[in-house]
């Protein structure tokens, strides 16, 4: 079993939701970065998802743009993101990783050589946003092939005859994008969101995870209750970002208050 | 079987690896209605003599074909006829596929525009058929672009449209494409993205190139006319490539007509500061496309460098990569200092001041025209007038306005 689906099952053995925290690679530098994705698992995240920066994330808002900026600076590059997820399963052999990002710069590294690094680095999943289902195939089969999941986002705009082909071929978990617009942007409503994850269940034996839009304990705790996951990102690097001084250089403490935030949304989210 | 370069794309529009519909799920099913909508349009004699309609009577089609006597005895070889695009209405090519694609948004029942803009001579033609069509717009521009091309900021604010500055990365054009996607992905049930040149998502490389086909139709009656035979070359600059492809398409399957597509080089192609895609950059997904990109090693796209606002952009549309690897149509590279001395050639020889993307274009005519004979018919697309461009002439030349 897949540690994603490993780690699924055994929250629901456990009648608990899981929560899915976001980091974008070296952000606001590599040091800093660490230190948050190795302190994440015993701050309640169940799963982990690694963003690739990009130097035009379009499905992104400006906070997001803001860290990829920030861990530019810091050197970032394809090789260091890999190595982050080497040195984190040193230390944590369970906690799923998803790596989520742009097609550009995986295409740009090369398919093949990607998902066989990531694989080998311990990587679980992938969600690139400007792939969808109808440009994946290339690679969806060179991922699949290493045993890595393409986990596939619905959105308010697919309707129930594009539903099937975003299905097709998904793995480790769905991720709903709970509203239409960019990261950070527009807050989420749970009533849309319950019915839209209502018309998705019947189709579906995946865990249904939630992002976009949800930003505080309160929001966590209410959809929690009603999908599997809620995902957190643009809350988080939020949070990294007002712990910056005015040079935009991380402040003492930063880790453990970005932490601390981390703990009262999976806490939330667990008794969702 | 024949020659047949007008074949592509496939259904899910790519021309061979190129193009396709690179975009976040939240947009498919909207690029697929668009998709679907263009596809009814198509067939529908009614939205063709619409657009037909518009484009005579509001547009001024057909623009003239002009023998440029004077350019010719100059340079001393190829007979050179401009395709005189910068005498439509709003001063450039760019109302073509503005007034096709707003025909498809009220089609659509969208109930406002948005569009992106470099030189800013997309978005008055966007800006001007939304005013036509009473439609609420707002046109994405670079910070850097809103400096170098304020009289068509002004313009754009006259005609109603709220011009949003867009103040990431590079703040120009690529900027101004990723600050509008955002906004057709937040606003997706009431909002038309009218694209400015022949990229993004399928299906808009494909309907951008179909809208400004006109340009090549038109070429080939007139030069019939004018000379009983087809041209021998075609020249047109190239950014994205709309006014390129939109002469060019006309005449991909006649093996007798060269096809020269001039990218921006900037400072130079060896000082890596320029806008060349195809020649200077290599195969990547940007902007809902596949295509040529400048971009680093890690895939993390570069910045374009050109004095040409509507030529600064780090892409090129997937048809033009696919007929740079085919080889149908020669791509090169023109300079910032070669561009800004063609454009003070032509209005002193013609009494025209083409836009500073056109230069580009008539710049590698100067280079060209010599080396041919006196018989050898050349057509230059005059894609947009120069007005727009002379404060950036004048502190090129350090004169103060």
């Amino acid at each position: 079993m897949s540690r994603i689906a490993a780690r699924f099952a055994a929250l629901k053995e456990a009648k608990k939701k899981a929560f899915i925290a976001f980091l974008t690679a070296g952000d606001p530098d590599l040091k800093t970065f660490a230190d948050m994705l190795a302190g994440l698992p015993k701050a309640g995240a169940d799963l982990i998802e690694i963003g690739m920066p990009f130097s035009d994330p379009m499905a992104d808002g400006p906070i997001i743009e803001q860290a990829d900026l920030r861990a530019f600076a810091a050197g970032i590059n394809m090789a260091l993101i890999l190595d982050s997820v080497v040195r984190f399963r040193k230390q944590d052999n369970d906690t799923p990783i998803i790596l989520m990002g742009y097609a550009n710069p995986v295409y740009s590294y090369g398919i093949e050589k990607f998902v066989s690094a990531a694989k080998k680095a311990g990587v679980d999943g992938l969600i690139i946003a400007d792939l969808p289902p109808e440009e994946d195939s290339e690679l969806r089969k060179a991922a699949q092939a290493q045993g890595l999941d393409i986990i596939r986002l619905i959105t308010p705009t697919t309707d129930a005859k594009r539903l099937p082909v975003v299905l097709k071929d998904a793995g480790g978990f769905l991720y709903y994008v709970a509203v239409t617009g960019t990261t950070g942007g527009k807050q989420a409503v749970t009533e849309p969101v319950r019915r839209a994850i209502e018309a998705i269940r019947p189709h579906t034996n995946l865990p249904v995870a939630v992002g976009f839009g949800i930003s505080t304990p309160e929001q966590a705790q209410s959809i929690a209750k009603i999908s599997d996951a809620v995902i957190v990102a643009s809350a988080i690097i939020n949070r990294i970002a007002s712990n910056l001084d005015a040079q935009g250089k991380a402040k003492p403490g930063l880790v453990k208050d970005a932490l601390g935030f981390v703990e009262t949304l999976a806490q939330a989210t667990h008794k969702g | 079987m024949k020659n047949s370069y007008t074949s592509q794309p496939d259904k899910d529009g790519h021309f061979g690896p190129y193009g396709g519909r690179y975009v976040p799920e939240t947009l498919m099913p909207l690029v697929l209605a668009v998709e679907a909508a263009y596809d009814e349009a198509k067939a529908d004699p009614s939205f063709q003599s619409e657009l037909d309609y518009y484009l005579t009577h509001y547009v001024g089609r057909p623009s003239p074909l002009f023998f440029a006597q004077r350019l010719t005895e100059h340079l001393g070889g190829a007979k050179i006829y401009l395709k005189r695009e910068e005498l439509n209405h709003t001063g450039a090519h760019k109302i073509n596929h503005c007034m096709g694609q707003i025909l498809l948004a009220k089609r659509m029942g969208k109930t406002r525009i948005i569009a992106e803009t470099g030189a800013g001579q997309h978005g008055v033609a966007a800006a001007t058929v939304a005013a036509l069509f009473n439609l609420p717009c707002t046109v994405y521009m670079g910070e850097v672009d809103i400096e170098r091309q304020k009289p068509n900021v002004f313009r754009m604010r006259l005609l109603g449209a709220e011009v949003k500055a867009v103040t990431s990365g590079s703040r120009s054009l690529k900027d101004a494409m990723n600050a509008a996607l955002r906004d057709w992905v937040a606003n997706v049930e009431d909002t038309f993205y009218i694209i400015g040149t022949v990229g993004g998502p399928h299906p808009y490389p494909v309907m951008v190139r179909d809208f400004q086909s006109v340009i090549g139709r038109e070429t080939r009656a007139q030069m019939m006319q004018a000379e009983k035979r087809l041209p021998d070359s075609l020249v047109a600059c190239i950014g994205g490539g709309s006014n390129a492809i939109g002469i060019f398409h006309e005449f991909l399957n006649e093996p007798s007509v060269a096809m020269y597509g001039v990218e921006a080089a900037g400072f130079g192609m060896n000082t890596g500061k320029h806008a060349a895609a195809l020649e200077g950059g290599r195969d990547g997904i940007l902007h809902g496309m596949r295509s040529y990109f400048l971009q680093d090693e890690e895939g993390q796209i570069q910045e374009a460098h050109s004095i040409s606002a509507g030529l600064d952009y780090p892409g090129v549309g997937p048809e033009h990569a696919w007929l740079f690897d085919q080889k149908r149509v020669s791509y090169v590279p023109i300079t910032d200092d070669e561009a800004v001395e063609a454009f003070q050639l032509l209005g002193k020889l013609e009494g025209i001041l083409p836009a500073l993307e056109s230069a580009h274009a008539l710049a590698y005519v100067a280079k060209l025209a010599p080396t041919l004979p006196k018989d050898h018919l050349m057509v230059v697309n005059i894609s947009g007038r120069g007005d727009k461009d002379i404060f950036t002439i004048a502190s090129r030349l350090g004169v103060t306005l």
